[in-house]
């Protein structure tokens, strides 16, 4: 943040203002070695809602979404400037524990990343990690109930100890979903969640990210438009490193300010 | 070639036919051309694989065959008492054994009052480590002294030959290794049913012997033995160890390339060179006692330590990075990560090329000449401290002497050197097998 500051300050355009937001980000930077892949980012993330990430690739989506749960920390060449708080916690401070962040910020990855393990195995491995159960029946109970939240109950509830990685691609990364819910977390990151999936495994998790949306804070990155109009409450528009737009997703599809929005939402992008 | 031709330019398209026969014909040529060679390759190559084997199996089968004579051995007390008349150790230890052979062996044939050759000559036909074998049995049971017992004795390495067809009987007398007698005393032997070719179980339990026929692997088995087990436990943890923190905690940066070349050169250099390094740091620097298969496990754990790591690390840089990002986004710790994930995915491959540096490590020699394990060791040796020998040590060994029964012996040996490296082998399949898992 101190030496290269390539542009004037962002001047995003915030449409609404976030009272009370869980995530607040403030001149978030990030550099890959030399290299800046985000400018000055300043967002406020409200609780209890999804907010949708969009832009054209390589425009650093990803990258602010993994500043989140500091997964970042695991790149040894790239570096995080600024200040993120989740409920008022600056979650870059040194005294912090990583892995008791992650397990408050769950992630599901764009390809589903099931171990190769038992359906069991896969949810209860954060929770035991954790310390989160005492015994036996508090882990099939955790496993159950993350495996309802996320709509797979049904489906492989007598196929607990099967692989998980037989699944169909869909049910894996529900079953992913489900992972990322058993440690607990307020805060649940999704990378492009369906990008490899058919249209109706899609309609499934979209309709479960509506579900959880009540419980939880939800930030997903998409490619596709009209699955941030499909789900996304809010909806920030990033180009090139720089946060340019953010706002209800309504005002943002409908009535983009910005040029390089206007540009991209009426696919004048190449 | 030809076919995309004739489909990416469309101007030549009209011109050409698509399915132009003389280009398809080409096309097939090459490509049974192709096979034709690889198969040939493969040819060559089994070809000498039977070679190898077939000379090296009809040259050692033999030497799991031993010719031993039934012989009722008379345990004369008087040859066991000393001057007071009581047994005593050093009175068994010192038994004169080979007249109680050639005594039961002039019975067996019913020889009276030999003279002094014919006395040779018999015992000419005994092994010398018939003095082992009849103590063995006496030691197991003391009760036996005085009585009558029947042993089955080792025949002299000639008779043996002669057995084995190794001796030509056509030789005209004064060339071969046995007079007429003593071919006649063989034949009677064979006839009576007292000499017989019996499964060879001294080849894996004697100890070193100027004798072929009481030389074994026996000392060379526990050697390598001790050498194996000191490498799995010093290469394999320092190995893996070193694998998973260059492939996950290392920085990356002008000490770690420099590590890395240096791991890549020392799997490259002279096995030979870690003997001399053994010699100065472990022998003269150290103090070990030389002959040992401790410093021989040492040596061959320095030589083995860059073949587990480039394995193990090939094996971890497989497991998907998914998988790592999966348990650290539940929030495992990066050991966590490790240990619960990548490592068992990896275990598979670590398996295998730890198996594949024993396998390298069982069958070298050259580093074990610098350390002085070529010694000629009697008896077992209880700790790795103790001199001992290693197989292909052992091979090289009896590839030196020019006796015919040693020659059996280096190619007996060399057949259970590569039985012990194929079960070895057939191991890494099957663990590798056991603990694949799909993802
Ligand atoms: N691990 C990395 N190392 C170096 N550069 C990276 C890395 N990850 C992403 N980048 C760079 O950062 C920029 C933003 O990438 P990313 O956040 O993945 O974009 P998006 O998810 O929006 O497509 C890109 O220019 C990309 O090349
Ligand atoms: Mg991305």
């Amino acid at each position: 943040m101190d030496q290269q500051v390539a542009t004037p300050a962002s001047s995003a355009i915030i449409r609404s203002a976030v009272d009370d937001p869980k995530v607040t980000s403030k001149d978030v930077c990030v550099f890959y070695g030399e290299k800046q892949a985000l400018f000055d980012v300043n967002l406020d993330v409200p609780r209890n809602a999804v907010t949708a990430l969009i832009g054209p690739s390589g425009c650093g989506k990803s990258t602010y979404l993994r500043c989140i749960n500091r997964m970042n920390d695991t790149i040894p060449i790239a570096r995080v400037t600024g200040e993120i708080k989740i409920d008022g916690q600056d979650i870059y401070d040194p005294d912090l524990d990583v892995v008791e962040l992650r397990a408050r910020v769950g992630m599901v990855f764009q390809k589903p990343n099931p171990f190769p393990k038992s359906i069991f195995d896969n949810i209860a491995y954060g929770p035991r990690i954790h310390g989160l159960v005492r015994d036996k029946t508090d882990l099939d109970e955790l496993v159950s109930e993350s495996l309802e939240r996320a709509g797979l109950w049904n489906e492989v509830k007598d196929r607990l100890h099967e692989p998980g990685t037989g699944l169909s691609g869909g049910q894996q990364q529900r079953l992913c979903i489900a992972r990322a819910i058993a440690t607990k977390p307020d805060v649940i990151l999704m990378d492009e969640p369906c990008s490899a999936l058919d249209p109706i495994a899609t309609a499934k998790v979209e309709e479960l990210m509506l579900e959880l949306r009540q419980n939880y804070t939800i930030m997903i990155v998409t490619h596709s438009m009209a699955q941030a109009q499909r789900v996304a409450d809010k909806t920030a528009f990033f180009h090139i490193g720089y946060m340019v737009e953010y706002g209800d997703t309504k005002q943002i599809f409908e009535d983009p300010q910005d040029k390089r929005t206007q540009d991209y939402i009426f696919g004048r992008f190449g | 070639m030809a076919t995309q031709d004739t489909i990416s330019s469309p101007a030549a398209a009209s011109s050409r036919q698509l399915n132009d026969p003389a280009l398809l014909r080409r096309r097939y040529s090459a490509e049974r051309r192709f096979q034709a060679y690889g198969l040939a390759a493969i040819m060559v190559a089994l070809f000498f694989l039977v070679v190898l084997f077939t000379s090296i199996i009809s040259q050692g089968w033999t030497a799991f065959l031993q010719s031993s004579i039934r012989l009722d051995v008379t345990l004369d007390k008087s040859e066991f008492t000393d001057a007071d008349g009581n047994v005593s150790d050093k009175a068994i230890r010192l038994a004169n054994y080979a007249k109680l052979g050639r005594d039961a062996l002039q019975n067996a044939l019913g020889i009276e009052k030999p003279g002094r050759p014919e006395k040779r000559k018999l015992k000419e036909l005994l092994s010398r480590g018939i003095d082992t074998q009849i103590r063995d049995v006496i030691e197991a049971d003391r009760s036996r002294i005085g009585q009558t017992v029947p042993i089955w004795l080792l025949a002299s390495d000639n008779v043996d030959a002669l057995l084995k067809g190794s001796i030509d009987r056509d030789v005209p007398e004064a060339r071969r290794q046995l007079d007429n007698r003593q071919v006649a005393w063989v034949d009677k032997l064979v006839e009576e049913g007292r000499l017989e070719k019996k499964f060879n179980w001294g080849l894996f339990t004697f100890g070193a012997s100027s004798q072929p026929e009481t030389a074994g692997l026996g000392v060379a088995i526990i050697g390598s033995f001790f050498m194996m087990l000191i490498v799995a436990l010093v290469a394999v943890p320092i190995g893996v160890a070193a694998a998973a923190y260059l492939e996950e905690f290392a920085p990356k940066n002008t000490l770690t390339d420099i590590i890395e070349v240096n791991i890549n050169n020392l799997a490259a250099v002279p096995s030979i060179v870690f003997g001399l390094l053994g010699l100065a740091i472990f022998i003269n620097f150290m103090g070990l006692p030389r002959s040992a298969s401790l410093v021989g496990g040492l040596v061959l754990s320095l030589m083995t330590l860059p073949t587990v790591i480039i394995a193990t690390r090939a094996a971890i840089r497989a497991v998907p990075p998914s998988i790592r990002e999966a348990a650290l986004g539940v929030g495992a710790s990066r050991m966590q990560a490790l240990f619960h994930h990548v490592l068992p995915l990896a275990l598979p491959g670590i398996l295998t090329g730890t198996i594949i540096g024993l396998v390298q490590a069982l069958g070298e020699t050259a580093p074990l000449l610098m350390i002085g394990l070529v010694a000629f060791v009697v008896d077992y040796p209880v700790t790795p401290m103790d001199p001992a020998t290693a197989l292909p040590v052992q091979i090289y060994m009896w590839a030196s002497s020019a006796e015919r029964g040693f020659v059996e012996r280096t190619m007996g040996a060399t057949l259970v050197l590569l039985l012990f490296l194929f079960v070895m082998n057939a191991a890494a399949v099957y663990l590798r097998r056991r603990f694949e898992r799909k993802w």
